[in-house]
């Protein structure tokens, strides 16, 4: 296991969601489940997180927004897709202003669905999306021995 | 030979210091955690933290950046080196300050405004601490009778007795010195009360990490500077220096979880106070009596 994968630092923003999952997500690192257990952080800054939870759909309004963290965000770098309606734009799907699931801005690693996300399939995501956070890290280490 | 010695100091410092002040930062955020009644992070959890970011990929706004973040902390060891070798106090308060003074140079030089509301209030925090660090240098000397640190082995008595005003004043800028609630306005530990990231905001990867290196570095020094006043001729009074620092670290933590952040305006008048009426009347009965 390499050292990504111990310290998942996320940022967390808030897309078109109706508010239930975000509370989720910070219950999640409350005393209850204590998702610092795990090494996460939830940080106010792009520049420093390894991890993009995006609670909600993407719409016209949101989707420059989104991409615009992802870009911030420094490699190693994962997103989870929090939540039914950031899975795949869930009961919102056929709205006239929505565009559909995250995975429409940016590229989305892990799927934690529910309608709100609980705070045990939140952690269960983070989990996963640490493994590919490793790979990542892996990859970006060959690389960088490759250009020397 | 004494400039040898310190930076022999300097060199012991940085590989030293970063180790201690690590497992420091792992049990300050286990005892956190269970303040808040959470079961808290591994011990190691602040080594992970730093092992990855000096993983991450490297992206600055302006490549001057880590170079002042290296000056930084390259400064901060030498103010160690020359602390923990007995060597002059006052230097080491200026060199300290110096190091202060390249973090903040850091974050004004990517010209965010989120940096620069972060660096504007570093800059406050030194304005506030600053006199009271001095008056702390000039306390020892007149209890003392020498700035330098070495002197307090050969002391028939700990200074604590002669400066007991100027302790309380040092212990009370400590929590700025160690960036903990209510005086952590810069740059706080806790994400829920920081506009974006404070001074941090554009520093990333390597350069954050190299900053937590630094911090560690220098929460040994300002534990040490509280562990001098208990240090006398006697060998044993160096565990009880260590002991007392240690308590002076929980005593912070406890401070840090049961506070929030105040505004500048009180930090500034609180710690200027406190550095006239402690470090004040203290010194003046040094003078007179």
């Amino acid at each position: 296991m390499g050292y990504a994968s111990k310290s998942p630092w996320v940022i967390h923003y808030d897309g078109s969601s109706c508010n239930g999952c975000d509370i989720e997500v910070l219950a999640t690192l409350c005393p209850g489940f204590d998702g610092e257990r795990f090494g996460v952080v939830n940080t106010g800054n792009p520049k420093h997180a390894d991890i993009f939870l995006v609670t909600g759909s993407v719409n016209e309004q949101n989707i420059a927004v989104v991409k615009e963290i992802y870009d911030q965000m420094i490699e190693p770098k994962v997103v989870v897709a929090c939540g039914i309606c950031a899975c795949t734009g869930g009961v919102f799907h056929d709205c006239y202003n929505v565009i559909g699931g995250v995975d429409q801005a940016i590229p989305v690693d892990v799927y934690a669905p529910g309608c709100a996300v609980r705070p045990e399939s939140l952690i269960d995501a983070i989990v996963e999306g640490v493994k590919a956070l490793d790979e990542k890290a892996a990859a970006l280490k060959a690389a960088k021995k490759e250009r020397g | 030979m004494g400039i040898l010695i310190a930076l022999l100091g300097t060199v012991a410092f940085a590989v030293l210091a970063p180790v201690v002040g690590c497992l420091l930062a792992g049990v300050d955020r286990i005892v956190s955690a269970r303040m808040q009644g959470r079961v808290g992070p591994p011990l190691l959890q602040p080594y992970y933290d730093v092992r990855k970011l000096f993983g991450k990929e490297r992206a600055a706004v302006n490549g001057v950046e880590h170079a002042y973040v290296v000056c930084a902390w390259l400064f901060a060891c030498v103010a160690g080196g020359i602390f923990f070798t007995g060597g002059n106090l006052l230097l080491c308060v200026f060199v300290i300050t110096l190091s202060s003074l390249f973090f903040i140079m850091a974050a004004y030089s990517t010209r965010s405004p989120y940096a620069e509301v972060g660096a504007a209030r570093e800059t406050l925090q030194v304005m506030a601490y600053e006199p009271m660090v001095l008056l702390l240098a000039v306390g020892f000397y007149m209890a003392a009778g020498s700035f330098d640190v070495g002197a307090a082995l050969s002391l028939d008595a700990p200074v604590i007795g002669a400066t007991l005003l100027v302790f309380l004043g040092v212990l009370f800028i400590l929590t700025i010195k160690l960036r903990k609630s209510p005086f952590d306005l810069s740059m706080s530990h806790h994400a829920h009360q920081e506009i974006v990231r404070g001074i941090t905001t554009e520093m990333s990867g390597p350069t954050l990490g190299l900053v937590e290196v630094m911090h560690w570095c220098e929460n040994v020094l300002f534990l040490g500077w509280i562990g001098l006043f208990f240090v006398w001729g006697n060998p044993a009074s160096l565990a009880l220096a260590v002991v007392v620092a240690l308590a002076a670290y929980f005593l912070e933590i406890a401070i840090d979880n049961n506070f929030a952040r105040v505004k500048w305006q009180f930090m500034l008048k609180s710690a200027w106070a406190v550095a006239l009426v402690a470090g004040g009347v203290n010194i003046a009965l040094l003078a007179f009596l």
